[in-house]
C-alpha cells in the first residue's frame, strides 16, 4: 500500500479529513492525493464515507478537521461556489439540468464569465469545439428534456469543462448508463486524462475501476484501507478491502431451520417490470420463499431492490410473469389484496413510504388495518384495540413508542421502530423488509433482527433486502444477489462467502447471470 | 401573538377554538383596514361606508336573513372544495358542477312537476348531486390514472357547463314568454322557506353537511384513510388504502356537493333556471375554503363574513355610489391577507 510514488505535485491533496455525524464517524483522518492526468477511483460500500468525502471537497459539508491543498497551497472551500472558483467541478448522481432549457442555455447558466447579454451562438461554438475534442458530441440547440440520460451526462461534463474545471468529480456516473454508454463514457474519461484533467471517479463497480483507473483508493467505515496504483490491484484484493473481515460476532443464536417442503408463501415466476425514469427494470426474476424462511437479497442499492419489493407488494405492475402468494395467483392485484393475504412491508424510507407525517403515532399504527379497527361499519374507530395491539407488539419486540407524538417529530430510528412494530403486530405470513436496520442504533437493530427471526419461527416467510453483508449472512436461509435488475446469484449462506457475494454485487462476474 | 386567557374562559372555550376565533378576527380587521385605505383613496368615507354595510346586514332581522340566504350556496360550494382538498385534490370546478347540478335538478322539476313535494324535492336533490358528480367524474378519473392534473381540468370545464345550460334553455326549456329562463317551477319543486323570509331549507342542508364533514374527517375510518392519503399518498398506497378509488369517489362527492348547491339555488332561491344564474358562486366557495384553511369552523365563519360583504356591497352601490367591483377588491384583499399569513394571524403549530 505504499507504492504511491509520483513525481508531480498532486493537483488536490486532502489531509486528515475528519467528519463526524451524530453516532457515526463518516470520515476518519482521510488522506487522498489526486494528480493531474490521472483517473483516481474511490471505492467503497454504501456508507463507507465516499459521498461525505467528496461533498466536503465540493464545499457542501465542512470538515471537522483536516485541510485541502490545491497545487500545494492550502485552500478553504466553504461552498460549492468556492469549489468551482478553485477549478473543482462535480457531476452528481441525480443530474442537475433544467429540462425546459436547451443544452447551450444550461451550460451558459453555469459559466463563470457569463455576460449580461447572452451570446448563445458563441457559447454553442465553444460547446462544439470542446465536445469534438473529447468525443462528447451533443446538439447545443437541443432541449435537455429530449436528451437521454447518457447525453445529459455529457452535458454535465461539458458544463464543467467550459467552466474551466481541472478536477472533475463524478459520483457513480455509470449507475444510470447502458453498457455501450458506459464504454463511451470511459473513453471520454481517457481523453480527458490525456489532456491533463484530474478525475475522481466514485463507483461500486470493480470492472470499470480496473478498466480505466490509474490509482485506486478504498474506503471502509470512513477510513482509507488501501490506496495503490492500478498495477497493484486485483479484483480479489479490492473486494477483500471493501468488505473487510467482519463476519464474526453477529449471531442471533437461532439456527435457521429449513422448511423447503411446505407450500411457498411467495413465488415469483419470470417477472419483468418496466422502469420509469432512472429506475431499474426487473428482468426474468424467479424467487421462492417458503414459510419459516428468510430469503436475503444482497446488492448495491439501485439495482432493482425497490422495484422487487414494490412488485411483491403490488405497488408496481409486472409486465410479464406471475406472482403467487400462498398458492393463489395474485399477479398485479391491488396492495389491499396483497396485504389482506398477510403481507407486511417495512420500506427503506419509513417517513416517505410508510407513515403520514402529520398524524400521531397511534393513527399511523391503524393505517394498515383500518378495516379491522373500524367499528359500526366504519363510523368510528376502535382506538383502544389499536392501543392494545401496540402494547402487545411492544412487549414482544422490546421497544416502546410514545403513542401521541406526531410522526414527523420522531427521529429516523424511532420512526423505523414504529413501522417495524406496526408491520410485525399482526403475525404476518410474508414480510418484505427493505433495509430493516438502517438508522437503528445497535440495540434496536438487534431487537429488529430478533423480531424477524421470531416471525420466521412462527412460520412467516421473509424477503430481506439489505446491503449489510454481515446481517445477510447471519440471518438468511437463502441468499440472492441482485445486479442490474437480474438475480445473478443464489446461494445457501454456508456455501458462499462475502467475497463471492461482493464480487457479484459489484457486477464483476456478470456471465453468471445467464445461468439463472 | 401570545394570548393568555383566564382559566374560566379556557374551560368554556378550548384554547384551540379560541385561537381559531382570534385568528379570524385579526384577519377580518386587517382586511377591513386595508380596504378602508382603498375607500379613502377613492374619496369615500370608510367609516360611513362600513357603517352602512353593517347596519344593512346585521342591523335588522331582514338584513340578517338576506345574509343567510347569500351564505347558503357559498357554504355548500366551500364544502365541495374542502372535501377533495383532504385527499390532496384541488377542485376549482365548483362553478361548473353547480351549473350541472342545477340543470339536472331542473330537468327533474320540469318532468315530474305533478308529483308531491316530498318526492319531487328528494328526486331533485339526488339529481342535483348526480349532475355535479358527473361533471367531477371526468377530471377525477383522469387524475386517478395519472394523466391530467385535476386543477386544470376542473377549471376549464367551468367554461363548458354554462354553455350546456344555455343550450338546454334556448333549445328546450325556455318559457313561452322569455327565452333566457325556464317557466317558474311548480310550488312542489320549491324548497320550503322559513319565518317569512327567503331563507330556505338549503341552509339546513349546508349546516348538516358541514357537521357531517367534520364528523367523518375526525371520527370515521374513511376520514382516517382520507387524511392518510392527503398526508402522504405514497405511504397510504403502500399501506393498502385504495388510493385511486378514493380519489375518484371523493372528487365526485365534492362535485355532488356543488351540484346540491346548484339545486338549492334554483329550487330554493330563484324557483326557476336562469341563464348564467351563478356569478361565480363556485369560485366564491373556493375562496372561502382557502380563507378557512379547509376547517369546518372556518368555513362556517368565512362564508358568513363573505355573505355580509356581498350583500352589504350591493347596498354600497346604491348609497355610496361605489361600483360593485369594489367587492371583488375587498375579497381579493382578504385572500391576500390569508395567503401572506402575517405573523400575528399565524396558526400556532404545536
Amino acid at each position: 500500500m505504499s507504492n504511491l510514488r509520483h513525481d508531480a505535485l498532486p493537483l488536490v491533496a486532502l489531509r486528515g479529513i475528519t467528519k463526524e455525524f451524530p453516532n457515526v464517524i463518516a470520515n476518519d483522518h482521510v488522506d487522498l492525493d489526486i494528480f493531474p492526468s490521472e483517473i483516481h477511483a474511490l471505492l467503497g460500500e454504501n456508507g463507507a464515507g465516499k459521498s461525505t468525502l467528496v461533498k466536503i471537497l465540493f464545499g457542501f459539508y465542512h470538515a471537522d478537521a483536516g485541510m485541502v491543498e490545491f497545487n500545494g497551497k492550502p485552500i478553504n472551500i466553504q461552498s460549492p461556489r468556492q469549489a468551482r472558483a478553485a477549478n473543482i467541478g462535480m457531476v452528481f448522481q441525480d443530474l442537475n439540468l433544467i429540462p425546459a432549457l436547451s443544452v447551450a442555455e444550461n451550460i451558459a447558466l453555469f459559466l463563470p464569465d457569463l455576460g449580461h447579454v447572452l451570446d448563445l451562438k458563441q457559447i454553442a461554438r465553444r460547446i462544439d469545439d470542446v465536445s469534438k475534442q473529447y468525443g462528447l458530441e451533443v446538439n447545443p440547440q437541443a432541449l435537455v428534456s429530449q436528451l437521454s440520460i447518457g447525453e445529459q451526462q455529457k452535458v454535465e461534463i461539458l458544463k464543467l469543462l467550459l467552466s474551466n474545471a481541472r478536477l472533475l468529480i463524478l459520483d457513480e456516473p455509470t449507475r444510470v448508463l447502458a453498457p455501450q454508454e458506459v464504454e463511451a463514457l470511459l473513453s471520454v474519461l481517457g481523453n480527458l486524462r490525456k489532456n491533463g484533467y484530474a478525475i475522481l471517479l466514485i463507483t461500486h463497480k470493480l470492472k470499470e475501476v480496473l478498466l480505466c483507473a490509474d490509482r485506486i483508493t478504498v474506503l471502509r467505515e470512513g477510513r482509507v484501507v488501501g490506496s495503490f496504483l492500478r498495477a497493484g490491484a486485483t479484483e480479489g484484493k479490492l473486494v477483500k478491502l471493501m468488505f473487510g473481515q467482519k463476519l464474526s460476532g453477529l449471531k442471533t443464536g437461532l439456527m435457521p431451520r429449513r422448511k423447503e417442503g411446505l407450500k411457498p408463501v411467495l413465488e415469483l415466476l419470470n417477472v419483468d417490470t418496466r422502469a420509469e425514469g432512472a429506475g431499474t427494470s426487473l428482468k426474468r426474476v424467479n424467487l421462492t420463499i417458503s414459510p419459516g424462511q428468510i430469503v436475503g437479497v444482497a446488492g448495491v442499492s439501485g439495482n432493482g431492490q425497490k422495484e422487487l419489493c414494490d412488485v411483491v407488494l403490488g405497488v408496481e405492475r409486472s409486465v410479464k410473469g406471475k406472482k403467487i402468494l400462498n398458492g393463489n395467483d395474485l399477479t398485479n392485484l391491488s396492495v389491499q389484496t396483497i396485504r389482506r393475504e398477510g403481507t407486511s412491508f417495512i420500506p427503506e424510507n419509513p417517513l416517505m413510504m410508510a407513515s403520514v407525517p402529520f398524524m400521531t403515532v397511534l393513527e399511523n399504527m391503524a393505517l394498515t388495518r383500518t378495516e379491522r379497527y373500524a367499528r359500526r361499519g366504519g363510523f368510528s374507530m376502535n382506538w383502544e384495540a389499536v392501543k392494545s395491539d401496540v402494547v402487545d407488539a411492544e412487549k414482544r419486540l422490546g421497544f416502546k413508542l410514545s403513542l401521541f407524538s406526531i410522526a414527523k417529530s420522531l427521529s429516523g430510528g424511532n420512526l423505523q421502530r414504529m413501522v417495524i412494530l406496526r408491520e410485525m403486530a399482526h403475525h404476518p405470513r410474508l414480510i418484505i423488509a427493505s433495509y430493516l436496520t438502517r438508522g437503528l442504533d445497535v440495540r434496536s437493530a438487534i431487537a429488529a433482527r430478533e423480531a424477524l427471526v421470531q416471525a420466521r419461527e412462527e412460520g412467516a416467510g421473509v424477503l430481506f433486502v439489505s446491503e449489510d453483508l454481515d446481517e445477510l449472512f447471519a440471518l438468511c436461509d437463502r441468499l440472492l444477489v441482485l445486479y442490474g435488475g437480474r438475480i445473478v446469484g443464489e446461494f445457501f449462506p454456508s456455501e458462499t462467502d462475502v467475497y463471492e457475494v461482493g464480487r457479484l454485487m459489484t457486477g464483476s462476474k456478470v456471465e453468471h447471470a445467464d445461468k439463472c | 401573538m401570545q394570548i393568555s386567557a383566564s382559566p374560566l374562559i379556557q374551560k368554556v372555550f378550548p384554547p384551540s377554538l379560541v385561537n381559531t376565533g382570534i385568528r379570524y378576527l385579526w384577519m377580518t380587521l386587517l382586511t377591513l383596514l386595508l380596504f378602508g385605505f382603498i375607500l379613502l383613496a377613492s374619496g369615500k368615507d370608510p367609516i360611513r361606508s362600513y357603517q352602512d354595510m353593517f347596519t344593512s346586514t346585521l342591523g335588522s332581522w331582514y338584513g340578517f336573513s338576506e345574509v343567510l340566504v347569500a351564505m347558503i350556496p357559498m357554504l355548500i360550494t366551500a364544502l365541495a372544495v374542502a372535501l377533495p382538498s383532504r385527499v390532496g385534490l384541488i377542485n376549482v370546478g365548483g362553478e361548473g358542477q353547480l351549473y350541472l347540478g342545477a340543470a339536472f335538478a331542473t330537468w327533474g322539476a320540469l318532468t315530474f312537476q305533478a308529483q308531491p313535494a316530498w318526492i319531487l324535492l328528494t328526486l331533485m336533490t339526488l339529481l342535483g348531486m348526480l349532475g355535479g358528480a358527473v361533471w367531477a367524474f371526468l377530471p377525477a378519473y383522469l387524475k386517478a390514472i395519472g394523466l391530467v392534473n385535476e386543477t386544470i381540468t376542473t377549471l376549464l370545464m367551468n367554461s363548458i357547463a354554462p354553455k350546456i345550460i344555455g343550450f338546454l334553455i334556448f333549445g328546450y326549456w325556455h318559457s313561452a314568454v322569455d327565452t333566457v329562463k325556464t317557466a317558474n317551477f311548480a310550488s312542489a319543486a320549491r324548497l320550503p322557506t322559513f319565518f317569512g323570509t327567503r331563507v330556505h331549507l338549503g341552509l339546513f342542508f349546508g349546516l348538516v353537511l358541514l357537521l357531517l364533514f367534520w364528523f367523518i374527517m375526525k371520527y370515521t375510518r374513511w376520514g382516517l384513510e382520507m387524511r392518510a392519503i392527503g398526508g402522504n399518498p405514497q405511504a397510504a398506497r403502500r399501506n393498502g388504502i385504495p388510493l385511486k378509488r378514493y380519489l375518484i369517489i371523493v372528487m365526485c362527492l365534492g362535485g355532488a356537493l356543488a351540484g346540491l348547491a346548484g339545486m338549492a339555488q334554483v329550487s330554493g332561491f330563484y324557483g326557476v333556471l336562469l341563464l348564467n344564474f351563478s356569478i361565480g358562486l363556485g369560485f366564491m366557495g373556493f375562496l372561502i375554503c382557502w380563507l378557512a384553511g379547509g376547517e369546518p369552523v372556518g368555513i362556517l365563519l368565512m362564508s358568513f363574513v363573505v355573505a355580509i360583504i356581498t350583500t352589504g356591497g350591493n347596498l354600497l352601490q346604491l348609497t355610496r355610489d361605489l361600483p360593485y367591483a369594489v367587492i371583488n377588491i375587498l375579497l381579493a384583499l382578504a385572500l391576500f391577507v390569508v395567503l401572506a399569513r402575517p405573523s400575528l394571524v399565524q396558526r400556532k403549530k404545536s
